[in-house]
């Protein structure tokens, strides 16, 4: 019965087919190879969304081993929408990659790009997916590693710096990770998550539990880009290939700030974490100094892909406020702007990606006019950039809005205000964009530059579609996410 | 009166801080990676101290062996040296092919040259 092996095969596609992609070497036959498995991931994820919406929460035993002592696959509502977000975001970049990678990559390293790819997708759907602990850890270093790779890739030498860095930085993340699920073992012997939900609660009160969740914390919001931990995002972010940026701006934080949830509220959930410890506080007030301080750093930025990479670190901002409310409406606007982050973002990135490959620059003064010269990649970007504003219509719209009413039912009216004060900032640098490529003549003598091949338009499009779609009906991803916030909270209430 | 007892944890303790601390001082990206390194060994001496238990010997099956060491954390530490492993070798990759395209290896350097135009 195949239904019952979708959880591992999940995982397992896009595994083998990346060694796959080295053993085919051509970049055609390779590229198929890659389109063909990350739509088929996204069969199988939007599969088993579908059978944990009917049936529940799937568990599934990797090679037979019953947990907690085997690895568990556990798929429950959170875990089925996040890997929904990775492997449909995953997907939509493949058709657009093609021509984009051709590009931005170096010729005979195309066919490294797709392996590196795939890996980086299993690795985050290994996140989502899994039910243990030590297991995450290992996907959390697949995916890292593959990303440093990516984006070491990128043609402008400061690439590899950026991955260098990010290498460092990553990698004492999941260091600092590890050093916290070693604490847990130390007190509970188990490394299933569930388990762990279960015993944690007698031995909560522990120094040893209290510094793990310390190191979870900190390692984790390294991932995650959490102000003020954000220092090698922006770079690396900058001087990827656009393809690398449109995929990760949209798939890698998002899985880091899905393992903090989960750790917050499956295996903290029934200490009532935020209540009775003081992280709350915490996370409130670093959330909210990140929207600032990133838009504002964002606005100076004159490379695009950097203030969007800026524009990320504030968007995390949102996602941690939605966590740090840890109420229904909160947890519920934090995971729908996840999906929704996903669509706008990557939507933008990829309108950079087309740019890059007809002008060959993102520098603000090579956009003047491009409104004009390039219209349908513009009009795309506009369409993203009011998202990330939170104009009604657009999906940016209903996270926000969410977030508002759950700071306004604890009466935190101030943090209401400043949510709606941040999106003031984001006007700015959006409109900084819109104003040269729309207000701006196109400069004398420059080159005739042809509209984006329609392989690229047509995944733009259809985020920015997404957009304005799940801006106006926005009743099916707030249906799973209210349900996947109430499922979380069931430990905390 | 503990430290004998807690030493290896003490040991942690210093390799943690002595890794970390290279990470963030060195201006050289090999040492960074060498330090990177042995902040990463801290975490496997860590896992391996808390498997032990006392007057237990290695987890063999075997007639009259009946106290023996969690064999578990071996095992994940034997999966976190192969993932250190390559991260050190892509750090490395990576430092190689800085050095190729910069021609330094040193942090403010690589900085000087990437602020000029």
């Amino acid at each position: 019965m195949i239904a019952a092996q979708l959880p591992a095969l999940q995982v397992v596609m896009p595994l083998l087919a990346a060694p796959l992609c080295v053993v085919i070497r051509r970049t055609a036959p390779a590229w198929s190879l890659a389109l063909v498995v990350t739509w088929a991931c996204l069969a199988v994820s939007i599969a088993l969304l579908i059978q944990v919406l009917d049936g529940g929460t799937i568990s599934y035993e990797i090679g037979g081993w019953a947990a907690p002592w085997g690895i568990e696959y556990r798929v429950d509502l959170a875990s089925a929408f996040v890997l929904v977000i990775v492997s449909a975001i995953g997907s939509v970049v493949m058709p657009f990659a093609r021509v984009s990678v051709v590009r931005e990559v170096a010729p005979d390293r195309i066919y490294l790009f797709y392996t590196m790819y795939l890996l980086c997708l299993t690795g985050l759907l290994g996140i989502a997916i899994t039910g243990d602990a030590f297991n995450l850890f290992v996907f959390l270093e697949i995916s890292s590693l593959s990303s440093y790779v990516l984006i070491s890739l990128g043609r402008d030498r400061r690439a590899l710096t950026a991955a260098y860095r990010y290498l460092i930085m990553g990698t004492i993340g999941a260091t600092f990770y590890i050093i916290g699920v070693g604490m847990m073992y130390m007190m509970t012997g188990t490394l299933n998550i569930a388990d762990l939900a279960t015993l944690i609660p007698a031995v909560a009160d522990t120094r040893t539990i209290q510094v793990a969740l310390a190191f979870l914390t900190v390692g984790v919001s390294l991932k995650l880009a959490l102000f003020p931990l954000h220092l090698w995002l922006p770079n690396a972010y900058a001087f990827a290939p656009s393809v690398v940026t449109a995929f990760l701006a949209a798939t890698a934080t998002k899985v880091a700030v899905y393992v903090l949830v989960r750790i917050y509220f499956t295996v903290f959930g029934a200490v009532q974490l935020l209540e009775t410890m003081p992280v709350r506080g915490v996370l409130l007030g670093l959330a909210l100094v990140g929207m600032f301080a990133a838009s504002a750093v964002a606005i100076f930025q004159n490379d695009v892909k950097r203030m969007l990479a800026y524009s990320s670190v504030a968007q995390v901002g949102y996602m941690v406020l939605g966590i740090s409310f840890a109420t229904v409406t909160g947890l519920t606007g934090g995971l729908v702007h996840l999906f929704n982050h996903a669509l706008m973002k990557c939507a933008l990135f990829m309108a950079m990606g087309c740019i890059v490959l007809r002008i060959g620059s993102v520098h603000i003064r090579d956009l003047d006019g491009l409104g004009k010269r390039m219209p349908l990649t513009m009009a795309a970007f506009v369409v993203g950039g009011l998202s990330l504003i939170g104009l009604p219509l657009t999906v940016g719209f209903v996270s926000k809005w969410y977030l508002v009413q759950a700071a306004l039912e604890q009466d935190w009216w101030p943090v209401a205000l400043l949510v709606m004060l941040s999106s003031l900032l984001a006007v700015a640098y959006v409109w900084r964009i819109v104003e040269a490529a729309y207000f701006r003549p196109v400069p004398a003598g420059a080159p005739a530059v042809q509209e984006a091949p329609v392989s690229m338009l047509l995944p733009m499009w259809l985020l920015a579609g997404a957009c304005v779609y799940f801006g106006i009906d926005a009743t099916r991803t707030l249906e799973v996410a209210t349900n996947a916030a109430l499922f979380l909270l069931e430990g905390v209430r | 009166m503990e430290l004998p007892g807690l030493f290896t944890y003490w040991i942690v303790v210093v390799l943690m801080m002595t890794g970390f601390y290279v990470v963030i001082a060195q201006g050289n990206l090999v040492k960074k990676v060498v330090g990177l390194n042995i902040f990463q060994v801290s975490v496997f001496v860590f896992y391996i101290s808390m498997s032990k238990v006392k007057g237990g010997t290695a987890p063999i099956l075997e007639d009259g062996i009946e106290v023996y060491a969690n064999p578990l954390p071996h095992v994940l530490i034997l999966t976190a040296i192969v993932v250190g492993i390559a991260t050190t070798a892509l750090g490395l990759a990576l430092v190689v092919r800085i050095r190729e395209t910069y021609g330094t290896v040193e942090e403010d350097e690589i900085n000087a040259r990437e602020r000029e135009p």
